[in-house]
């Protein structure tokens, strides 16, 4: 049987996508800038975080919508509250972006710290990650949605080797490089955290579909 | 039986004539819950909850395959009387159906038939009766009057209260709220909320938001066979069976 509310939620779908592809987009020039040393790309990042921030309100809008009209149950209600976490979640990485942009443009001001090694490997798992936890999202895919929140355990590791070069090489040794050294290391943060995020979307997933709860129980995933 | 389990149906079939209405059903019908049957119209729901109090045997050429229980008894097995399994088991009907008498007498008539005489007696328990089914405040100055002078809400609450008076055990409501106004179903579905406490409730109905609402457990029936039973919640968010989803998202048909 043919439903309006089938309608309703393919609209909600293309908004999410929407807003995941604009986010996608934020994450890579923050990076890129970040690699080129682009001040033009960081800005834009940072001038166009309004427009996610309002695509979030109206994806928010339209699921609290759906749910006082439609009342809905079972796959559909799993669906449209695992689009409004994974709303919250894009809007979050899209700040992120921001943040990374910024940090970058402080960077810009002054000669490299050092050659980036595992800030670019991260950097390529957090954007593997998110486009890996939205293609799951979109097929519906929970076996790739393990797959994503298996992998965060990778990103920490980055993470962790780029604090302790920083660290030990550069701040312990060198005080003048604090601010440098300082600024990287929010960036792997940022970067751990995209990741973060890109988990929790990948648990929303396997609720979604399975209408298993992984958060909080490593083990589920396996 | 499961000292949690009132009321038990064991591999039930039913038949109007040749006609099979219920295929080999099996449930339990747990104590101080709210039990809710849900499915499309004529998927044998209505007709499951009168065999709980041996409605369905007023109806001529019917036959019943398998056990019901009410606590341990049997309930169709020959030594027991109908009447006084219909008084463990009240029901309440889709349309309110007061007697054509008062207030008071709505109440009383049950006690009275079951031979209590004292008036003190009777005229507490019409007063504890009507207070237990959240109507006394609007009808106790009016006793007297005329039980077809109320308001269908307010008619379908005495009908509860006629259940409670005659010290009842469980509650049967079939489609209790499908003719009242929101206000009142709301009344209604409260009602079931409190009466819990102190009986074991089974509700047919064909909103599947009143079913979340009130119930903790779901049985989704299809064609006679009971496809799914569970926690409502479960029911409600993540349910095992295709044909459940498709039914409670509205995709059946």
């Amino acid at each position: 049987m043919l439903r309006h509310l089938d309608e309703e939620l393919k609209e909600l779908h293309r908004d999410i996508l929407k807003m995941a592809v604009s986010v996608q987009e934020s994450i890579f020039k923050s990076i890129e800038s970040l690699r080129s040393r682009d001040k033009y790309l960081a800005q834009d990042v940072i001038n166009t975080d309004n427009k996610i921030d309002e695509l979030e309100l109206v994806i928010d809008e339209k699921c609290i919508d759906l749910i006082a009209l439609y009342q809905p149950m079972a796959g559909d209600l799993r669906y449209i509250t695992t689009g409004m976490k994974i709303n919250t979640e894009l809007e979050r990485i899209a700040d992120i972006a921001v943040d990374i942009s910024q940090r970058s443009l402080v960077l810009m001001e002054k000669p490299l710290l050092k050659p980036l090694v595992d800030i670019p490997k991260l950097s390529q798992v957090s954007q593997d990650m998110v486009g890996d936890a939205i293609d799951a999202f979109i097929k519906r895919d929970a076996q790739l949605a393990r797959k994503v929140a298996l992998a965060d355990a990778e990103a920490d590791r980055l993470r962790n080797l780029v604090q302790d070069e920083l660290i030990n090489e550069y701040l312990a040794c060198d005080p003048k490089t604090a601010d440098r050294a300082v600024a990287l290391l929010l960036i792997a943060r940022y970067l751990e955290r995209i990741c973060d995020h890109a988990t929790n979307i990948a648990e929303d997933v396997i609720y979604m579909v399975e209408a298993k709860v992984v958060k909080h129980h490593p083990e589920e995933l396996k | 039986m499961d000292n949690n389990v009132k009321m038990q149906a064991k591999n039930v079939d039913f038949f109007y004539g040749k006609n099979q209405a219920l295929n080999n059903v099996s449930l339990d019908i747990y104590a101080n819950k709210v039990t809710a049957m849900i499915g499309p119209s004529g998927c044998g729901k209505s007709t499951f909850i009168r065999l709980f109090n041996r409605m369905n045997e007023l109806v001529p050429h019917t036959i019943l395959h398998g056990k019901i229980f009410l606590d341990d008894l049997e309930i169709n097995s020959p030594l027991v009387d109908a009447v006084d399994i219909r008084r463990r088991v009240g029901m309440v009907f889709q349309k309110p159906n007061p007697f054509p008498k008062s207030i008071f007498e709505n109440i009383s008539y049950g006690l009275k038939v079951n031979g209590i005489k004292d008036k003190a007696f009777i005229e507490q328990k019409v007063e504890d009766s009507l207070k237990k089914a959240v109507i006394w405040d609007e009808v106790k100055c009016r006793l007297n009057d005329s039980a077809l002078k109320l308001s269908g809400g307010q008619q379908q609450r005495l009908c509860i209260a006629r259940c409670l008076a005659v010290e009842t055990e469980v509650i049967l409501f079939d489609e209790p709220c499908a003719s009242l106004d929101p206000i009142s179903t709301a009344k209604i579905e409260e009602l079931i909320l409190e009466l819990k406490k102190d009986y074991s409730i089974v509700i047919v109905t064909h909103n599947m938001q009143q079913a979340a609402r009130v119930s903790d457990y779901t049985g989704f029936f299809l064609l006679g066979e009971l496809v799914e039973f569970g926690k409502t919640q479960d029911i409600f968010t993540s349910p095992k069976e295709k044909r459940t989803e498709d039914y409670i998202t509205g995709r059946y048909g």
